[in-house]
Parts: C-alpha cells; structure tokens; sequence
C-alpha cells in the first residue's frame, strides 16, 4: 500500500515565539522548526503499515524553504520520498486554503488515486485540528480522526477512537484518510543508516503553478479568518499568603471557598 | 561548523540517551549494576556500536560523527561511553584492522547489532602504563595456542561473549600478539571487580586466562608488536577526548542554572562577580576543548592523526573537564555532592578516564617526546 503522510513544520515549543509585526504571522526566522511532534506518529505509522506488507511512505509538507527539514526528519525515519509544496503565496494561509493545497498535491502525488493517507491529529502550532477533516471532504474521502490504534484489512481500516467515556472502534472503506493521536505508537529515532540514507531520497519542489491552484485562493489575503491583535500572556501574579494568626485555617477554608474549590 | 547530518546525528544520541539512559542513570550507578546487554542492543539498533567502521553491518560514519555521539553518551554517564567505546573502538576495531575475514565475518555484525559483546585485554595487574612488560603468555602447542595469565580493569570483561586478548608469543613469533578468544573457551573466567567509587555504570572485570587452548586461526594475524594495541587505544582515546568534554558540558550546565535559581545574601548565586568568574572560565575550557576535538576530527576524517595529536587532546580535555567538574560542584555548595545532581557522578567518573586509555602523565611525556626528540619514560 502507498501512503502519504502529511507533516508541518512548526516553531520549537521549547523556544519564545513571536509574532511578525506586519501580518501577525508567526515569526520563523527568530525561532527554530522542527517536524510537528505529532507527526512523527503518523509517519511511524506508516513505516510500520508498510514495513508490514509493501509499498512506498511519501511525506508531503506545505510550508516556507525551512519546511524541508521536517521532510528530511520523516526521510531519515525510512519514508521513501518527499513532496514540499513552496510557493510565496502561500504564506499565510488558513486551515481551508491549506486543506486545498495539501489535496491537489496529495492527488498530483498519487496520480488521482491515494489509497490511504495520514496526518497528526493536530500541529502543535496552530492546534486547530480541523485539516485533516477537511482535506478527507476535498479528496471524498472517508475521514477517521483520532486514531490510537489503526489496522488494515484488505479493502478496508479499523481504527480505535478513545473518548473521555468510551473507545469506539470503527471501520472505513479505502481509500481513506485517518489523523492520528500520540498514543498510536512509539516514533522511532532516525538510525545513523537511516540518516546518511536520507541524504539520497528523493524529494520534489512543487510550486501552486504546477498544482494548479490558484494563488488568489490562498495566502493571508484570502483567508476566512484573520488575526488582529497578538498579545504575550501577563506574567502569572503572585500568590497569596495566608499569614496563621491562629485563624489560619478559617482562612484557608474562606480562600478555598471564594475559589469555589469548596 | 556542523553539517546538517551532524547534527542530526548529535540529536538523534541525545534523544536516545535521554530516554533510555538518563530515566537511570542514578539508579545504575548507584546499584552498580549495569544493563548493558539491553544497551547495547538499543544501542545496536541505532548504528552507535562500531560506528566509524565500514562494511560488516557498521554504519561507516565520519570520526566527528563518532565524536558527537561520544559528547552525548558521556553527558549522561562517562560507564555509558565506555561501554560504546570499548565495543567499537578496541573491541570491534581490532578484529576489523587486524582480524582475519573469518573473524570479521564471525563478530563483527553481531557486535554492531549490539547482539555479541567483546572487551579488550591488555592492562595487567601489575602492568599498566608499561604493557611492553606484560606477563601474559601465548605457547605453542602444536598448532595450537596455550594463553595463561590474567588481565585488569576490563570493560565489559564479565559480560563479553569475545575477548580480543594480547598475549607475549615470545620473540619469534613476532612478540606481543593479539587473539580472539571465545569467552566460552575453556580456562577462561572474568570476575567482576566490585567497591569501584568511579564509573560505577559500567562492567569492570579481570579476566584470568588458565591455560585457554586456541585453534591456530584465533591469533590476529595483521599485526605484530605493541603497535597492535596501541593503534586500538589511539582510536578510542580519539572518542574519549570528544566524550569527556559531554561530562563537563553536563556539569557546567548544571552549575549555570542552579546559580541562576538559588539565592544567597539576597540575590541569585549568579549575580556574584566569583560565581560568574568561574561560568566563564569553564565556559571558555569547553569551548576550547570543543573546537580542539572538532579540529582534531576534521584531521582524522582527511589526513589521519599522529599519535601525539591525539595525545594532546585526551590531555587537555579530560583534564580540563575534570577540572569544570569540580568547579561546578564548588558552585552548588553542599547540594554539589547529592546525587540528586549529575556533577559528583561525572568528577568520579573522570578520575578514571583521567587514567585509562594512558594517563595524563603518558600523554604529557608522549607530548614532552614529541616536542624534545627525548623518550623521558623508558
């Protein structure tokens, strides 16, 4: 079975981020990226799909020149091949216009026909989670979000969804596309052969031009939402001090109840 | 100054020793006991095991590579790096420059997947600096050999499945000379030493050699003399001037963020002038040492190094790092000798990479020869 495993590029978690001043983007060049962290799941997934019968992992990204980082993280993990769709007009993008540049190249990668595609059940930046849902409606796919355990059989999946009460296991039809959760699997390391191999994969620069997208329908101008202000969370305030007067506990009991714990 | 692979390389040890090895470190150490077999398989699996070597299911990566990894495994624990280092840089290596191709066939891929173990003997117990005085013998018998004394402070000793051993096969038949010796065989045994108060994450053994009786084949059959070992040690002296620098990095960055948390006369210990005195020197020591090793590896990886280059290194870094070790501990006060801190772990553990693999004092005289054209230790 081939698969394409869709990935983001996002700011490191573990640095400050900022915001760019003109367009309220996210500010790139101040920060380092790295391949979204729930991503690795999907790729995993991936390999070990593919490990298990045959076929080819493709890692697809849509993002700036800095995004093909994170398709050499997916490659030096054992994905075949890579797609970077890099395009100026892209910058800025909403989930929607991305859900359609992410579609029309997993298609042109797939000749028209995916089998089965997979996706991190959120990036880690932005946290909406709604790309996968909306990538399956363009491509007709059946969706499957939230995978924490995924199988294939033959024709058809059947994923595990855990909610807060229950797991559902459900089953789809492929092709389809299935978002997953970090509880799938355990992400392997990139092996030292794993690197020096990734060095030699194949990866492919697609502009929107040869997607055939147009650049008005994407981009921070044609975005449905639009960010106006960005403001840095305040600096916690400090706690208080109940000072024991022989009354401490009345206190206590008095905080705790204007906090509404009791 | 590292390419994009390097640095994956360096990232992807790190990520590996912070979820296999840091979780226990403390636990290892104290315990002494180590699990090196479930190590070395991850290990293994990763290409760590005998990484600077081609061919025989080694990953055949650059000596800075090697040394990169060797930084990371020894942040977390100097017995973790000897551990790799004895496996690939005096084990592995030996059978891969001087074995035969049966002997490469035989371990090599096993011992880079992490599934066979190999140490290393030629310390004695009364021969440490001097090997050339080895009481290690190999007889011959028939077409056989006959091995019989004993060797100390062995890395993985107790857990080796292959010991490559040199052994004094009398003058003429070329001196000292190397074997690979099945732990399995006869007349071999390899006690654990115990009560060691460094490198306490780590296998030591002596390894007792009563009359193990070897096919002709188990000698190595590339090499005569005592430049057969002392090629090995270069190697793995090579990994430990890049790995020791990780303990000290480790200490340092300890150091740096308990100043900055806890406060003394009402502000933090880093806003004293002698508190910033010392980060800063230690800082400059490493990153000295740092470049001296990525140099010293960028010569390795194009035109090879001379004995006393890698001699200048093994100096100066181990040295230096035991020294931001202490430093660091200074910084933490009292706290500097819990173990609820790394920076004890890591001084303890440099007074043994301060002596093994040649002393300081061997490299300052190996140095002192090179400079003066005066062997000062003979």
């Amino acid at each position: 079975m081939n698969i394409v495993v869709c990935v983001k590029y996002v700011p490191d978690a573990q640095s400050e981020r900022a915001f760019r001043e003109q367009d309220k983007t996210v500010d790139r060049d101040a920060v380092d990226g790295l391949l979204s962290e729930v991503d690795e799941y999907a790729v995993e997934e991936a390999l070990k799909i593919v490990e298990a019968s045959e076929g080819e992992v493709t890692v697809l990204t849509v993002g700036p020149a800095q995004a093909a980082d994170a398709i050499k993280k997916a490659l030096q993990m054992g994905a075949d091949k890579g797609v970077h769709v890099c395009d100026d007009a892209i910058h800025g993008s909403d989930a929607a216009a991305t859900s359609l540049v992410l579609a029309e190249a997993i298609k042109k990668a797939t000749d028209g026909s995916p089998e089965l595609v997979l996706m991190g059940m959120t990036s880690t930046d932005g946290v909406m989670g709604v790309v996968p849902a909306m990538v399956a409606e363009r491509l007709g796919m059946p969706q499957v979000t939230f995978a924490s355990e995924l199988t294939i059989e033959g024709g058809s999946l059947r994923a595990r969804r855990d909610g807060d009460a229950a797991s559902d296991t459900i089953e789809a039809s492929l092709p389809a596309l299935v978002s997953v959760t970090d509880q799938i699997n355990e992400p392997r390391y990139p092996s030292f052969k794993g690197i020096m191999a990734a060095k030699k994969k194949p990866v492919e620069q697609w502009t929107l031009a040869d997607l055939g997208v147009d650049a008005g329908a994407v981009g921070i101008d044609a975005a449905w939402t639009k960010v106006i202000d960005v403001a840095k969370r305040p600096p916690r305030a400090q706690g208080t001090i109940v000072k024991d007067e022989g009354d401490g506990g009345t206190k206590l009991a008095e905080f705790l109840a204007a906090g509404k714990f009791l | 100054m590292l390419t994009d692979e390097e640095k994956a390389i360096r990232d992807t040890v790190r990520r590996v020793c912070d979820d296999v090895v840091e979780p226990n470190i403390v636990q290892w150490y104290e315990s002494g006991d180590l699990p090196a077999r479930e190590l070395a398989r991850e290990f293994g699996a990763l290409g760590l095991l005998g990484m600077h070597l081609e061919g025989y299911g080694c990953a055949g990566m650059s000596a800075v590579d090697y040394g990169l990894a060797c930084v990371e495994l020894e942040a977390s624990d100097s017995g973790i790096r000897s551990l790799v280092s004895v496996q690939g840089s005096l084990a592995m290596f030996a059978i891969w420059r001087f074995g035969t191709e049966e002997h490469k066939q035989e371990w090599l891929p096993r011992m880079a997947a992490g599934e066979a173990i190999g140490c290393f003997g030629l310390t004695e117990p009364d021969h440490g600096s001097d090997p050339s005085s080895m009481r290690t013998r190999a007889r011959r018998d028939g077409t056989d050999w006959v091995l019989t004394g004993r060797k100390m402070w062995i890395t993985n000793g107790s857990i080796a499945d292959v010991a490559v051993v040199w052994a004094n096969a009398g003058e003429e038949n070329g001196g000292i000379r190397g074997f690979v010796v099945p732990t399995s065989t006869p007349g071999f045994s390899a006690p654990k030493i115990s009560h060691k108060l460094s490198l306490r994450a780590s296998v030591t053994s002596e390894l007792v050699l009563d009359e193990v009786r070897l096919p002709a084949e188990a000698i190595l059959p590339e090499v005569t003399g005592l430049k057969g070992p002392l090629s090995c040690l270069s190697e793995a002296r090579y990994g430990i001037l890049w790995g020791a620098l990780g303990a000290a990095r480790s200490s340092l960055e300890t150091a740096r963020r308990y100043t900055t948390e806890r406060t003394q006369f009402g502000k933090p210990l880093a806003a004293f002038q002698l508190t910033q005195a010392k980060l800063a020197h230690m800082s400059t020591e490493l990153q000295l040492g740092l470049l001296l090793a990525l140099h010293l590896g960028r010569l390795k990886d194009s035109l090879g190094l001379r004995p006393e280059q890698v001699s200048v290194g093994k100096y100066n870094n181990v040295t230096k790092s035991i020294e931001i070790c202490r430093t660091s501990r200074t910084l933490l006060g009292a706290n500097g000798i819990s173990g609820e801190f790394p920076i004890m772990r890591h001084a303890n553990n440099l007074e043994s990479v301060l002596t093994y693999e040649g002393t300081a004092e061997m490299h300052a005289l190996v140095i002192g020869q090179a400079l003066t054209g005066v062997q000062a230790f003979r």
